[in-house]
């Protein structure tokens, strides 16, 4: 059972599927998406968040081992690991779901207008309503509070309208019971809400806005239809204020200790979509430190800093005053110069940060977990998806404040970690549909069967349905056409089913609405006939045609004709395709021996699968052995020895140390490695691959490192930490210096684990020695999460931090003081404005994490891209955050970027996770719909294989010279190289030219055709 | 055109499904009103947008012609299908200005899947564009059995034109100014007039004389060309044995 349908309750969800599960999704909204689908874009890509999520939804609905429960919430769970009964109890909809088509009727005539929650209450909707127009299940729902008849008055206007009989009134709370092995909890978060304390005046002052209100500005699906509008007179605002750690960072009461960590980057994502929108938009942003920590944050940065009218202002704030007359807003901050400035603004966003969720003390009594201080999950300090009870995992943020890409990692960690309790029973409860042989009608002449879709009043109101039907039967190769009220409702289904069957029909056109979300319904309906579901084609009437061409009811049917037309023409060229199935080898390649690989390979031997793990140095740990203990105190090289021993113990698991890889071929399913170990070469044959190849530490050649051995990295330093050194840890003063050899031109990110190693070390310090006088010059602390805690403790604990601007650095010299030769370090104080002249005994510079030296050939010989860092590039940057470009290939740990120790475990298990999900299947399935040589038509030009970039395509040597050829498994079928072939040897399949022509030429009535053509393409003018 | 009609463009648009077709999905959902005048063919990504398409479409008699991706950086495919889209653009516009077709006839708009609102307006805009320019053809003055012929040489030479593309104007930049001024370069000016014009002028020559014998003048007044020009043409094809002069008519004829 996985509760909670965010996004990581979605992927995790999906994973536990995928690997052979039953799965129970438990969400409390009506609709599954959490907090993503309420955000425009996602950072640092800016790629639209509907876009990216809604294709999961559907994924989640269609899924034969995913239940559903929305409007539900869990009461109890009682028994324990591998055998959990829950109780649920789910609220009423007050709409029979099996029968509600999502067609919206009962919305337009409800008479309520309520705030609507999906919009964060800027605007309104109806009391009846769909959540947001691409929900899942794409089901209305009743607002008890505000519908008229359940508050006891008299309307019933939907009942009426609604043509399916969907509106039940009387619907009550369920009782279910469900039995599960185990539980992913997913809640996700709440914003803070700056409402309680009237932060910043939010609540009194209408211009003040959070961020999420601000993210619901910027979508096109928000308030405005995309328009920034401000809430006090729906003005454009012109002048915008941000306020950075709203709620975050703070130890007054009400207020969160902790970093929210997603903020700072947020903020710079909604300035850059600001000045999309409006390019005058003058953006100031009033920050603390600048956390850029993540993957492409650094540029991302950059960008929003360096657009023109963008002000990045480091000072604490105050809100002046609302002014009347505007109903502007006045900032106080103080500048370095000038002192304490009040500012004027047309709207201030409240940078807010991410609270537990509201309910999650009610959680943790009844999933009997515990939380931590904040009121998060308290999970396991190394293993974060594990519970404080066995059997209940957490992914996403509740965990603690994550970003997407974490909570989507941690979800499929979840799914490995669910694998290994309940391998044993894996595939049980599986499902899969059983369809009927399927006919072969290829030899047999067209017989096209049209079902015109009148969606209620949807199409029908516009286009003249009857019209269309008739004139479909005209057509070449039409033998049937029908209309129906709803083609997609169960029901009719099957009725078409029974009329494919009854009148021989060999292809079908449904004209009806858009093939994204009900093509795969209908091409199912096709193979419950016994049909190719190839053989199909939607005219998409509705979002194409009838609800755009609302006022135009002739034209609208002219092209409602017209699409059918296209339809009809494509469907009778259309082919049988077949979708291909490739055996799985069950067997595992985890490449890197670290603590990430070793992570991997042991939860995939544990999940029952064999593992080949290799190590190209003499001993596994990788980076990890240089590192002893963690911020939060655990024993890194205990925990590292024990998984050492239990990697080696393990009888599924091969290891091999000393070892390169020379030669890798092969794709998902069916991977052929080559391992040189001692010597000689063996070939691997396996099914996926996880690289976990690690980075390195860069050796400084700034401060005097190499010259002076009192100059040390941080890891050199925690070793002498370790080894107790007297000269360390009985000196006198230590100067930590951040930042080095990264953020800057060359390697234009951030290390991540620097800020906070800098302050483990420190607090050791100063717990061995607590006279010890540290600094740390620094020039954002980037102690994200709960480790901002440490960085107060740290400062609490006296130790002394100073900020440095990049084009003023400190310096470091070697002098003699009274005959003692001491380390003199020079630094611009940027609050005092002087220099500050600090003698001490030692220097630990934040050597920047850098890619390992083998990324170059590994991203060679396993076809994976390095982003421009050097570090492995993810398939998705927020939704596939372990894939990579390769199918089958996944990645984990430091290879992907810096990160923590319990980071890379996570990522680690996620890995493992998403390898489960292709090892746990018997065969990889290939789409019918990709690319295939006519060879006697290829000329060898290699046009096609130079735009492939997922090396699909290659030559092969025939009787007639090379010829281009398709791996099928490869091709992704987007049909660059279509274009790109000179004499259309190569073609895509369900796309070929031949198609796509039949579409063009009946686009438009044939002159001869239509001898109206004229008044069919006219329309008086002046006549009105 | 009679008086009192108004004109009404054809247009025939190819989208995305990822990007494009889900944000005119989108415009559908929100009732974003757009006019009735344009067909949508779905494709998988806008890369796969053939020349051939653009001008069968055009050869058709239809007005405009819609291409619609993801943004760039946001194509669903690691091909980046849209920047192929891009290139391909620009180069089918330097074609049809040279024909004569205004160029402005094709657009190539970038539409995400939140934006509904974006896709109705450019379908707006497009369509109000388009009845500026007038009926194809028309609106540029040139007679329908000229462009059909000129449509029909440029459509014969795709594959050779696909050749030069990739031989010399196969690029890749990161953004869409970076391309534009590529193609407005006067090194690919210089390109496309010895690399294409000729052909195309050859590949004109060799359609009308497959239709009847003409004369150096005669097909100098038919394509509108000057007789130098075509005698150039004309001897070069010669040479290349794709016609001859026949004594008899006084004429050339194909080979």
């Amino acid at each position: 059972m996985v509760v909670g349908g965010g996004i990581s309750g979605i992927q995790a969800a999906l994973d536990l599927a995928n690997t052979g599960f039953k799965v129970y999704l438990v969400e409390k909204a009506p609709a599954i998406g959490g907090k993503m689908a309420q955000l425009d874009k996602t950072f640092p890509t800016n790629d639209c968040s509907m876009c990216i999520e809604s294709p999961k939804f559907l994924e989640c609905s269609r899924h034969p081992n995913i239940e559903l429960l929305t409007r539900t919430e869990v009461d109890s769970v009682k028994g324990q690991a591998g055998d959990f009964k829950v109780t649920l109890t789910k609220k009423p909809r007050y709409i029979i779901e099996d029968k509600c088509t999502g067609c919206t009727t009962c919305a337009q005539y409800c008479p309520v207008k309520v705030p609507d929650p999906y919009n964060q209450d800027l605007s309104l909707n109806k009391a009846i309503h769909i959540y947001f127009s691409q929900a899942v299940p794409l089901v209305s729902y009743i607002d008890p509070e505000a519908c008229l008849y359940l508050q006891g008055e008299q309307c019933n206007i939907c009942m009426g309208v609604c043509e399916h009989k969907a509106i039940d009134f009387d619907q009550e709370e369920e009782k279910l019971e469900v039995e599960v092995g185990a539980i992913v909890l997913s809640p996700g978060y709440e914003i803070f809400d700056p409402k309680l304390r009237g932060d910043y005046g939010y609540g009194k002052i209408q211009n003040v806005i959070t961020s999420l209100d601000f993210e619901r500005l910027l979508s096109a699906t928000g308030p405005h239809e995309g328009e920034i509008r401000r809430p006090s007179d729906g003005k454009h605002p012109h002048k915008i204020a941000w306020i950075h750690c709203v709620g975050s960072r703070q130890v007054r009461v009400g207020g969160n200790s902790y970093c929210s960590a997603v903020c700072c980057t947020y903020t710079q994502k909604q300035v850059i979509l600001a000045k999309d929108h409006n390019a005058e938009i003058q953006a100031t942003i009033f920050h603390n430190d600048i956390r850029s920590y993540g993957k492409d944050f650094e540029r991302f940065y950059q960008r929003a800093a360096n657009l023109p009218g963008v002000r990045f202002v480091r000072s604490y704030v105050s809100i002046g005053k609302e002014i009347p007359e505007s109903k502007n807003v006045t900032i106080r901050y103080s500048t370095t110069d000038e002192g304490v400035k009040e500012e004027e603004f047309d709207l201030v966003v409240l940078s807010v940060g991410l609270n537990p969720p509201a309910d999650a003390r009610d959680l943790a009594t009844k999933f009997g977990i515990e939380l931590e201080s904040h009121g998060f999950c308290k999970t396991n300090p190394l293993n974060a998806i594990e519970s404080s009870r066995s059997g209940i995992f957490v992914s996403g943020a509740f965990q603690g404040p994550r970003d997407i890409p974490e909570s989507v990692m941690t979800a499929s960690g979840a799914d490995a970690l669910c694998s290994q309790l309940l391998a044993y029973r894996r595939g049980k409860l599986n499902r899969e549909r059983i369809y009927p042989p399927e006919k072969d009608v290829s030899a047999e002449e067209p017989r096209v069967g049209v079902f015109v879709c009148r969606c209620g009043a949807n199409i029908g109101r516009v286009v003249d349905v009857p019209s269309v039907v008739q004139y479909a039967c005209s057509l070449k190769n039409i033998v049937h056409a029908e209309e129906s009220t709803f083609a997609c409702a169960a029901d009719t289904a099957q009725k078409i089913a029974d009329t494919i069957r009854e009148k021989g029909l060999n292809r079908v056109v449904i004209a009806a609405c858009t093939p994204r979300t009900h093509e795969p319904l209908f091409r199912d309906t096709l193979r419950e006939a016994g049909i190719n579901p190839y053989y199909f084609d939607m005219a998409n009437i509705r979002e194409h045609c009838s609800w755009v061409h609302s006022r135009e009811k002739e034209d609208a049917t002219q092209k409602a004709k017209d699409i059918v037309r296209m339809s009809a023409a494509r469907v009778s060229r259309l082919e049988a395709l077949q979708e291909f199935e490739l055996p799985v080898d069950k067997r595992a390649l985890v490449v890197g021996g670290g603590l990430a690989g070793m992570t991997s390979a042991l939860s995939l031997a544990e999940q029952g699968f064999e593992v080949y793990l290799v190590e190209k140095d003499k001993d596994l740990g990788g980076m990890a052995r240089r590192i002893h203990y963690t911020l939060e105190g655990m024993d890194v090289q205990a925990y590292l020895s024990e998984l050492i021993g239990k990697v080696y113990r393990h009888p599924s698991i091969h290891v091999s140390t000393d070892s390169t890889i020379t030669e890798a071929s092969g794709f998902v399913g069916n991977f052929i490695t080559k391992v040189k170990s001692d010597g000689w070469v063996r070939e691997i044959r396996h099914g996926i691959t996880i690289i976990a190849t690690g980075a390195e530490e860069y050796k400084p050649t700034e401060y005097l490192y190499g010259q002076d051995d009192r100059v040390l990295t941080q890891l050199e330093l925690e070793e002498r930490i370790a080894k107790r050194e007297e000269r360390v840890i009985g000196s006198n003063g230590m100067v930590m210096i951040q930042c080095v050899g990264c953020r800057q031109e060359d390697r234009n990110y951030c290390s991540r684990v620097c800020c906070d190693q800098a302050i483990k070390n420190a607090l050791k310090l100063k717990q061995i020695n607590p006279r010890m006088d540290i600094y740390i010059i620094f020039r954002d602390m980037r102690t994200y999460g709960f480790k901002e805690d440490y960085y107060r403790e740290a400062a609490s604990k006296d130790v002394r931090f100073i900020r440095y601007e990049p084009d003023d650095k400190p310096t470091v010299e070697a002098v003699e003081e009274d005959g003692k030769p001491i380390l003199r370090v020079t630094a611009s104080d940027p609050i005092l404005g002087q220099k500050l002249v600090i003698d001490t005994d030692s220097v630990a510079l934040a050597a920047a994490v850098i890619p390992s030296a083998t990324s170059h050939e590994v991203s060679k010989l396993f076809k994976i891209p390095l982003n421009p860092d050097g570090f492995f590039q993810e398939a998705h940057v927020k939704l596939r955050p372990v894939d990579s470009a390769a199918d089958g290939v996944f990645l984990c740990g430091i290879a992907h970027y810096p990160k923590h120790i319990s980071e890379t475990i996570s990522q680690a298990y996620g890995a493992a996770g998403r390898a489960a999900t292709i090892l746990t299947k018997d065969s990889v399935v290939a789409s019918g719909a990709i690319c295939e040589v006519n060879e006697s038509a290829c000329v060898s030009c290699g046009g096609c294989i130079s735009v492939c970039t997922y090396d699909a395509i290659e030559f092969h040597e025939t009787p007639r010279g090379k010829k281009a050829r398709v791996n099928p498994i490869l091709c992704k079928g987007d049909g660059l190289c279509n274009s790109r072939c000179p004499t259309g040897a190569i073609s895509l399949k369900h796309f070929t030219d031949e198609e796509i022509f039949s579409q063009i030429d009946a686009a438009f009535p044939a002159p001869e055709e239509t001898p109206l053509i004229d008044k069919a393409g006219m329309t008086a003018a002046g006549v009105n | 055109m009679a008086a009192g009609y108004k004109f009404k463009p054809k247009i025939i648009g190819f989208l995305c499904n990822w990007c494009c077709y889900a944000g005119a999905d989108l415009a559908g959902v929100s009732r974003y009103q757009y006019p009735a005048n344009i067909r949508i063919i779905r494709l998988m990504c806008s890369g796969r947008v053939d020349l051939e398409f653009i001008l069968r479409a055009f050869s058709n008699g239809l007005d405009g012609v819609f291409m619609g991706g993801c943004w760039p950086g946001d194509c669903h495919y690691i091909t980046e299908g849209n920047y192929g889209a891009l290139s391909m653009m620009h180069l089918c516009k330097k074609l049809l200005q040279h024909i004569g077709v205004n160029p402005e006839r094709l657009r190539l708009d970038w539409v995400s899947a939140s934006q509904g609102t974006r896709f109705a307006a450019v379908m707006n805009d497009f369509s109000g564009k388009l009845e500026e320019l007038g009926p194809l053809g028309k609106g540029e003055g040139l007679d329908k059995n000229g462009l059909k012929l000129k449509l029909e040489a440029v459509t014969n030479l795709i594959p050779y034109i696909k050749l030069v593309e990739r031989e010399r104007l196969r690029v890749r930049f990161d953004t869409e100014e970076e391309y534009s001024k590529f193609f407005a370069s006067d090194e690919v000016n210089r390109l496309f007039h010895e690399l294409i014009v000729d052909k195309l002028a050859t590949s004109q020559i060799l359609l009308l004389l497959r239709e009847r014998p003409l004369s150096a003048g005669e097909i100098s007044e038919i394509l509108g060309v000057d007789a130098s020009t075509i005698s150039t043409h004309l001897n070069n094809s010669a040479r290349q044995g794709l016609i001859e002069f026949d004594e008899s008519q006084k004429r050339f004829v194909p080979v």
